[in-house]
This record gives structure tokens, sequence and C-alpha cells, in this order.
């Protein structure tokens, strides 16, 4: 199942973002917060977030859902330190953090491949939330 | 320079970034989102503190110390720009034990590459690239001309000075600055300020250190 990552400034953004799409895709969803700082400062590492990568990898792929700024610049810095073999198959979605991780987690649920979760994610940019 | 050499230009650096942390962060309050002094300071105070615990076996693994601690630690944007140049530095120093002007000038040309692959950033941008990229021309050009290490530093402080003095007069194309667009014109970058502060300290500590 391919996994995802949350990365935010903040652990709590993070942290609430897994809980909500974990309730939509199950409990077998693979969904990694990697929020904020160590000490639970406001900000992005990409320590963390490599982790969380790492973690969140079944050997189908990762997608990373991130807010804007740092949390990308980190996102790509931590992808550039992933070992070889994960390097090709970790990819950052460019959707809006909580509607896209909604998406993704349902779609990844459904055991679709790495592309799928990723169009799944990018669909949320184009929701309209006023008919 | 040897590892201890290193150790000491890296304190030499962390100190003078934590000096700059309210000059940082005050640039930043005008233009971005008021936290480069703080995040940076944040930053060089764990460098600090990591290389009093773990003594570095040679330069590349100092370096990589380095950057880690800041790609862990810093927290904004400046964290991975600055953690991927040392960690190009780091790549760069490999199997060296003595910083030459051509290894200076090899980590440099290194750790720019690194900040513009991942930044996306040029010249001209308003960002760290307008006082790295001259001070890179500026040292390589001093360097042809048969100058010192230190010599080749300071060419490199002046040009990256005026860098700074440059990115005053243009509009932020990237990062938090760039909402403001035309408003930015008048202020000097953060990021390009960090990058001569880092600079001048290291310049300091080679003509101190008598190390050429």
């Amino acid at each position: 199942m391919v996994g995802l990552v949350i990365v935010s400034h903040s652990a709590k953004i993070a942290e609430g973002v897994r809980d909500l799409a974990a309730q939509m895709a199950g409990d077998e969803a693979k969904i990694i917060p990697a929020g904020g700082l160590e000490n639970g400062e406001i900000g992005t590492d990409a320590v963390r977030i490599m982790e969380a990568i790492q973690k969140a990898d079944s050997g189908d792929g990762v997608v990373v859902m991130a807010d804007m700024g740092s949390s990308i610049l980190s996102t790509k810095t931590a992808m550039a330190m992933l070992p070889d073999e994960m390097k090709g198959k970790v990819k950052i979605a460019d959707a809006p953090i909580v509607e896209g991780s909604m998406g993704a987690a349902v779609c990844a649920s459904g055991n679709a491949g790495l592309s799928e979760v990723i169009s799944a994610a990018e669909e949320a940019k184009d929701m309209k939330k006023l008919q | 320079m040897g590892s201890s050499c290193f150790t000491g230009a890296m304190e030499a650096v962390s100190s003078a970034v934590i000096k700059n942390k309210d000059l940082l962060t005050d640039l930043d309050r005008v233009i971005g989102d008021a936290d480069h002094g703080i995040n940076m300071s944040r930053g060089f105070e764990a460098v600090m503190k990591k290389l009093e615990s773990t003594q570095p076996q040679d330069l590349q693994s100092g370096l990589k110390t380095v950057a880690m601690t800041l790609i862990s630690t810093v927290g904004g944007a400046s964290g991975p720009l600055y953690g991927t140049a040392f960690l190009r530095c780091s790549k760069a120093a490999e199997g060296a034990s003595t910083v030459t002007a051509e290894l200076a000038e090899k980590m440099f040309r290194a750790a720019i590459d690194g900040i513009e692959s991942l930044g996306k950033a040029s010249k001209g941008d308003k960002t760290m690239i307008d006082a790295l990229e001259p001070a890179y021309a500026a040292f390589s050009e001093k360097m042809k001309q048969g100058g010192s290490l230190l010599e080749c530093m300071e060419s490199a402080c002046g040009a990256a000075n005026k860098g700074v003095e440059y990115t005053k007069t243009i509009p932020a194309k990237k990062g938090r600055a760039s909402y403001l667009g035309e408003r930015s014109i008048g202020h000097q970058d953060p990021g390009a300020t960090s990058s001569a502060i880092i600079l001048k300290a290291l310049t300091d500590y080679c003509r101190t250190a008598g190390k050429e």
C-alpha cells in the first residue's frame, strides 16, 4: 500500500490531518505525521521527514503532503538523503494539505498505485466548496 | 586547516550568526515572517553544542555534522538551504585534511550549486544567491591572480557586501518576501545578509588563525 507522510510547520496540524485522513481511510492506511521541530517549536525538520518517509514505505512508495515554504524545501532535502533504492518512489503532491490528504488516503487504502494516489491528492486543487 | 581549526572556524561562524540574531530577525520582519535570526541562531547554537560533544574526525565528517544539525534544527527555509550547502561542501572535501584556496573554491562552488538546485533561485531574485554568486566570482578571480586563501576570502567578502547592498534595489521573487513584490524594494534581503555574515566570520577566522 502507498504510504502517506504529512508535513507541516505545526506538529498539531500534521497529527490532526493524519487523524482525519485515517478516520476515512481505515486503520490499515500508513499515514505518518512529520510536523514541527523536535522540541515542539514551529518549523520543519528534514531528518524527521526522512524518517517518516522510511516508516511510511511498505515497498509501494510514499506520497508526501506538505503545507508551504520550508515544508517543500525540507521535504526535497529529506528526499535527497533517502537511500538510492527509495529515491524514485517518493513524490510530493502539488495539492492542499487537508483536502489533498483525504483524497490520497482514501485512494491509497484501495491499493491504488503511486501515480493514482498523487492524482487523487491533486484533484483536491479543483474541489469546489460552494456550488 | 585541520579538524581543530575546523571546529574553531565553525565556532566563529556560529557566534557571528548568534550575535546578529536581532539584526536578521528585524530585516526579516520588514519583508518576511520575522524568524530568520531566531531560526539561524537556534541552528548554530545546536551546531556549537554538537561540536562540543563530538569532535569531528576529519573535515568531511565535520561538515556533514554541521549540515545535518542545520537541516534538523533551523526550522525555516534557511535550514535545508544552508544544510544542503554544508552537505555539498562535505562531499567536495572528501579525503582532504587542509583547506587550500583550491579546495575552498571547489567547496564554495558546490555549496552554491546545492542552494540553487534546491531553492531554484538565480541572481536578481533577492536571495542569498545575490551575495554568494558575486562572492564566488570575486574569490575565483583573486585565485587566478595567485591570491592566498585569505586574500581570496577578503575579495569574496567585499563582493558579498556589495551583493547585499544590491538586494535593496530589487524586488523579491522568492520566498515570503515575493508576496510584497515592488514593496520589498529599499530593504536588504535577510538571507543575503546572513550569507555575508557567515563569509565575514570565516574570513576573520582565517586572518586570526594565520592559516593560508
